[in-house]
Order: C-alpha cells, then structure tokens, then sequence
C-alpha cells in the first residue's frame, strides 16, 4: 500500500492488522504519536488524516492506500509555539496528540470564537495526565485570537 | 488480535462471506477486535463505496448516507436548521478525533459499553450465550432499567441514535426500508442477537421525515465532556396555545436499544404544556421501569430531564 506521511510518499507491506499509529512508529520510525491508552481514550496518538484529526491507533492502516497524513513530525504551526510560550505540557507525553489535535480543531473552528470553555469542550479527546490544562488552553486561546 | 484477511466493498449489495464483517469508521470494532471481543475472519471495508452524500428528499426530509461522517453530519446546515436535536446529540458523543472517523451506519451498530461485554475473559451472553450475565449482580450503575432481562441489561450506547429515534428516522439497506425503532431487537433470552439485520445486509442510509417540531437532546455524564451518557433525552415538541400539539420522546442510556417513550407521548397530547404534565408523562413511561441495585437512580435522572428539556422547548 501507498501512503503520504509528512509530504514523502512510503510504500509499505504491512499485516492487515497494524495501526496507522504502529506503521508510523514501528515501520517509518516517526515516534512523535504516542501510544497512551491504544483504544481511542487519551488522544495522544492524534495525527491529520486529509488534514482532519483522528486516533491513529483505532485506524487500520490497511485502509489508507492513497491517503495523506501528517504528524507532530511534519507539522509547522503557530499552535506549536505557543505551547512553549505558554509551557503547555509538564512531562511532553500528550503533547504531540494535543498539538494536531488543536491544529485541527482549530481548522473545524474555521475562525468561529472560541471561548475557554469551547476550546475545553473541542478537545476533551485529549487528556493530559500531568493537568497542564490551564496553560494548553491558554496556548490555544492566543492562536485561536489572531 | 486475531487475523483476518482484508478487501474493499465494490457494490452496495455484495453481501458477505461466513465469518466476514463490514468494516466502517472502525472506532468501535477495531478496538473490540484489539480486545479480542470481536473476531472477524474477514474485514470488507465499505468506507469507499459511495455513502458519503447529505440529500434533501421530495417530501422535505434529510437522506444521511450511512457513511456520513458524525462531524460532518453534526455540523450539516440542514441538521443545524431543521433537527438541531441530532447535531446536538452527535456533538454530546465521543471525540473531535472519534466524530472525525465515525459513520452514520457505524455510530448505530456500535456495540454496548457494559464491561463484562468489553471483557472477551467474562462470562457474558453476547459473547457465549448461556454463559451468564454476571451485571445483574455485578456493576450494573450505568445499565439498564427498561427493556432488560435475566440474560442482559446491558445500555445502547448511542447519543446519534437516540436522536434519530424521537426523529422518526428511517433506515434503508441494500434489501429493504425499516422504522429506526424496528432496527434493533431486545434482548430476551438472545442478546447476541442485537438487531433485525441478516448476515451481509448493508445499511445504505437513514431517512428523515421533514421536521415536525421544536427539539433538543440533553445527556448527563459523570464528567463534563468526553463521556458515555448515564441519562439522555431527545424530545421533539409542536405547542399550539399552551397545548401540546406533538410530541416524540426517546431516551438514552437506559434501555439495550435507544427508548421510544410511546406512554409519555401519549400521556402529553392535547395536555397543557406545564411541567406537571410533563413530568406525569415521564411517570406514565418510567412505571414500567424495573431498576436493580445501583442503577434506580436513572428514574429520578430521565424524570427530571424529561422536564427539564420539554420545559426548555414548550
């Protein structure tokens, strides 16, 4: 199968039962998703699927012949430096599922006011296990702000 | 996980092999199949057949394809407009992330969360009938209080179908059309038998009629966001004079399929559209309610929730 991860295009020949988030940590070495829970509860296996936020690792890999994706790795967004502005994370594990994650909540907003508690409600699929939830918001406000 | 051999769906009506099921969003399979629970030898991938479309029917309704993404139904100018009651309800479900994988179909076969079911290790009569409903002694808080039996209680999951219910929705598949409340079957003493669909029948899309009232979905979670509902309603409401003209009620989170309340209806048409009917219609349904241990606390739940959303659209 063909899949455009980052911009590069892999071929890959992989067992019908790997996980986009195992193809791209175990098969293309790009670890930045994480594998946190492994069934879709903590996010922090986020990547962009066609430019949308999912679980990569409830994604069958199999089914994404001719699809594009992109990770933490390949990402290049304002979100990701308000995060160190604003110490969005304490020990870094969610960071890259919350980082795509609001990239493309923010792509869904499409410019809608985002209030706290809408930016809070938007990303309930992430979970950060340390509580730096204060300070990821406050990173997301001031991209959503501009 | 066990493994199973892959192939894309070509047509709508090419059915299934033995052993063989249709793979959609994959939010809930694929984790049953990572925990065993779920075993296919098959998976037919039908994410690539022409289901994706949102139409505008003759008759003033909605035609959803079955595999219709949740955000992009939840966010649909028409939904938003004419049955805010399903945006509602599929933006109270799951994740951003989740709502970006999930169908239509997918979101209505989900499976329930009950943890003996998600456990491939208990006894649980959806996985080995006769083994045992080890719920009905056990952690049952979040299962059912109507439409069990001595072989299961466990809840229907669904935000999505809850709405569709007090809907009057519709479902199409590649053999025939079926009222959404004749979908699923309860449980009685087959619970691995969830729904009225044979071996390889397709859902193709859900209908809409055109809308008839006011609506609106609440659940209640035990956190804020991010959570399976331990209560819902969906209620759809025509008020003329202070009367109610119409009214559709279905409840989540209470019952192995989402709850029609044909009683409350019944009970509410042509009474005044005052909290006390309302809460007598929701008395007239919930009489029926068998509670166990740790879960009579949803009567209390749907009742004042049942007020609480018809006060909000009356």
């Amino acid at each position: 199968m063909d899949l455009r991860v980052n911009g590069e295009p892999h071929s890959l020949d992989l067992d019908p039962r790997t996980t986009l988030l195992d193809a791209l940590r175990e098969h293309m070495g790009l670890t930045g998703a994480k594998k946190g829970c492994d069934h879709g509860q903590c996010g922090a296996c986020t990547v962009l699927l066609d430019g949308r936020r999912v679980n990569s690792c409830l994604i069958l890999a199999v089914t994404l012949d001719g699809a594009s994706v992109t990770t933490i790795e390949g990402l290049s967004h304002p979100v990701q430096e308000a995060f160190l502005e604003h110490d969005g994370f304490q020990c870094g594990y969610c960071t890259p599922g919350q980082i795509c994650s609001a990239v493309g909540m923010l792509a869904e907003a499409d410019g809608a006011s985002l209030p706290d508690a809408e930016i809070r409600e938007r990303m309930s699929g992430n979970l950060c296990r340390c509580g730096a939830y204060p300070n990821i918001v406050a990173a997301i406000r001031e991209v959503a702000a501009r | 996980m066990k493994t199973f051999t892959y192939r894309t769906a070509t047509s709508l009506d090419e059915g299934l092999e033995p052993g063989a099921t249709f793979l959609a969003g994959g939010t809930n399979l694929v984790d049953l199949m990572k925990l065993g629970v779920a075993t296919p030898d098959v998976l037919v991938d039908v994410t690539k057949l022409p289901l994706d479309e949102v139409s505008d029917r003759p008759d003033g309704g909605l035609r959803i394809g079955a595999g219709v993404r949740n955000s992009d139904l939840a966010v649909h100018p028409r939904v938003r407009q004419d049955y805010p009651v399903l945006s509602q309800a599929l933006l109270a479900g799951a994740s951003g992330q989740l709502r970006n994988m999930a169908t239509t179909a997918g979101n209505l076969l989900q499976r329930t969360r009950c943890r003996y079911f998600m456990d491939a290790t208990m006894p649980c009569n959806k996985h080995e009938p006769g083994s045992g409903c080890p719920a009905q002694e056990g952690d049952h808080r979040n299962l059912a209080i109507l439409g069990g039996s001595p072989s299961c209680i466990a809840t229907h999951p669904s935000d999505m179908a809850v709405a569709l219910t007090a809907l009057d929705a519709v479902v199409q598949t590649d053999r025939r059309s079926l009222a959404l409340g004749d979908l699923y079957v309860l449980p009685g003493s087959t619970p691995e038998q969830e729904t009225v669909l044979s071996h390889g029948e397709l859902i193709t899309s859900v209908d809409l009629p055109d809308p008839r009232g006011k609506s609106a979905y609440r659940k209640v979670r035990d956190r804020a966001s991010y959570a399976f509902a331990v209560g819902s309603v969906a209620a759809v409401l025509r008020v003329d004079d202070g009367t109610v003209a119409d009214v559709r009620l279905a409840f989540g989170a209470v019952a192995p399929k989402p709850w029609r309340a044909y009683r409350a209806e019944e009970a509410l048409r042509g009474r005044p559209a005052t909290r006390s009917s309302f809460l007598e219609a929701a008395d007239a349904e919930l009489a029926a309610a068998t509670p166990l241990r740790d879960n009579a606390y949803k009567i209390t739940l749907i009742r004042n929730l049942v007020a609480s959303v018809l006060e909000g659209l009356a």
